[in-house]
């Protein structure tokens, strides 16, 4: 019995510190609509991301409310139509990295990454895959990507009354300086 | 005993994905609760004719069109009213998040006016709990008709009208917001004695969310001082607003022929039960005159 007790509390307690962890609070997220009638653009500078890089795991924890746009009626009706940001406040994606094994994380330079995970925006969950690139310097590791999102697969829709203004698919970008986690 | 353990054991080691996965999340710290206000409390800066808490963000300058027709019943001669029009055009803008200033002109006692709105108060949760937004609303007119058309050659003073409203907006849930609206009205010269100079009195409106992009509203003005209620009805208006991005429409019908504070709220006249009923809209169009400075190029 006591035998057994003490590997479940090594499992316990040693998977937290398994790996190298890399973070940032405040990471870049852009996203592009261009539709006929109207192109929009927002940006979020205060994105949450976190990567160990010992297992592959890479997380994002987005805020929808910092999303600044170019015009303050967007952002409103962003916050308020579209993502119900008071319902939904964040975005999340849970993710690992698929090619762990090209991606030497000690050595310098660029490399080509694959990272397949559940994406969540308002209160919906898709499988997404994103091809990026981890730009390794000395304790910082870049990573950047950009895929498309379909509004319709997350369950937002755009009503006829503002058909052309809004494209059915987005353009994603996200860029990430990560540091590594101070214990 | 010893069975639970070890299935416990294993399903650790199953679920280790999600674990660390969630382990990795609780990283962010969320820091400090943070006060989140409470926006879109309406669609523009009127609920129908009077004023709503809304105000144009910074750097943001609305253009409104206001028009109305005459009352419905002077019948096919007037083509239900449809060949008569009162009009304002005027322009509001956003010189911070909290401060608004406007200009128009109304052809309804070809009215001048410059107004002030000013929000105090502004609903939130979170680390600051506000219940309410709370703004206030002040306007001076300049009724500019011709000394022929008055048969007085009036002073610029005896022409001033003024309106001070306090407007006191929840947001109870996305779709239902109320408002209260004390008022104060002060004319420099009213038409007969009987007239009151300061006529006090309650607005009262709501919106009600049909969709994302479209709400039901309603405002009523209740005159408190008895002087004026004699013979001037309390105005009632019922809108419907069309929201389409950087547009909105709002179409009402009311028994309201003034469009400022200052015409509508003490000098109504037309009877909803007899069917002094207009039908009017309100276009506004929003343009960005100040980016962000993350817009900055």
């Amino acid at each position: 019995m006591k035998r057994l007790l003490i590997p479940v509390f090594i499992i316990l307690f040693a998977l937290p510190s398994f790996g190298q962890r890399f973070i940032t609070k405040t990471g870049n997220i852009s996203f592009f609509s261009d539709a006929p009638l109207e192109k929009i653009e927002a940006k979020n500078d205060q994105v949450n991301c976190a990567l160990d890089t010992q297992s592959g795991f890479f997380v994002v924890q987005v805020l929808m409310r910092s999303f600044v746009f170019e015009k303050a009626l967007m952002q409103e009706h962003f916050n308020e139509e579209y993502v119900e940001s008071d319902r939904y406040p964040t975005a999340v994606f849970k993710g690992k990295v698929q090619n762990m094994q090209q991606i030497n994380f000690s050595k310098p330079g660029t490399y080509p990454a694959v990272i397949v995970g559940q994406m969540t925006i308002h209160g919906h969950t898709q499988q997404v895959k994103a091809t990026g690139s981890f730009t390794i310097s000395k304790d910082l590791i870049n990573a950047s990507a950009k895929f498309p999102i379909k509004l319709a697969n997350y369950g937002i829709s755009i009503p006829s009354i503002v058909a052309g203004k809004i494209a059915d698919e987005l353009e994603i970008n996200t860029d990430f300086q990560l540091k590594p986690l101070k214990h | 005993m010893k069975k639970i353990l070890i299935i416990f054991a294993f399903s650790l080691c199953f679920s280790g994905e999600v674990f660390s996965q969630n382990n990795l999340m609780n990283l962010f710290d969320n820091g400090p609760q943070q006060t989140i206000y409470t926006q879109a409390s309406f669609k523009t800066t009127r609920i129908v004719l009077g004023q709503s808490v809304e105000s144009p963000a910074k750097g943001d300058l609305i253009f409104v069109i206001q028009h109305h027709f005459g009352y419905i019943n002077q019948g096919p001669y007037q083509f239900f009213g449809m060949d008569l029009a009162t009009i304002r055009l005027g322009f509001e803008y956003g010189l911070t998040n909290w401060l608004q200033v406007g200009v128009g002109h109304s052809s309804f006692g070809k009215t001048y006016d410059g107004s002030l709105k000013a929000k105090i108060l502004r609903q939130s949760t979170g680390k600051r709990v506000m219940p309410i937004t709370l703004s206030y609303f002040g306007s001076v007119g300049i009724n500019t008709l011709h000394p022929r058309v008055l048969a007085v050659n009036y002073y610029l003073s005896n022409r001033l009208t003024f309106l001070n409203q306090v407007l006191i907006a929840r947001k109870f849930s996305p779709s239902l917001t109320l408002q209260l609206t004390p008022s104060l009205v002060h004319r420099n010269l009213v038409a007969t004695s009987t007239n009151d100079n300061n006529v006090f009195a309650m607005g009262t409106g709501g919106r009600f969310k049909l969709s994302n992009h479209t709400t039901i509203n309603l405002e009523y003005y209740y005159i408190l001082s008895q002087q004026t209620a004699a013979n001037y009805k309390n105005s009632l208006s019922i809108g419907f607003d069309i929201e389409t991005g950087g547009h909105v429409f709002q179409l009402y019908v009311s028994n309201s022929e003034g469009i400022i504070g200052q015409n509508f709220i003490p000098g109504t006249t037309g009877n909803w039960l007899k069917g002094d009923i207009l039908f009017g809209f309100n276009l506004t169009r929003t343009f960005v005159i100040k980016k962000p400075k993350q817009f900055d190029k």
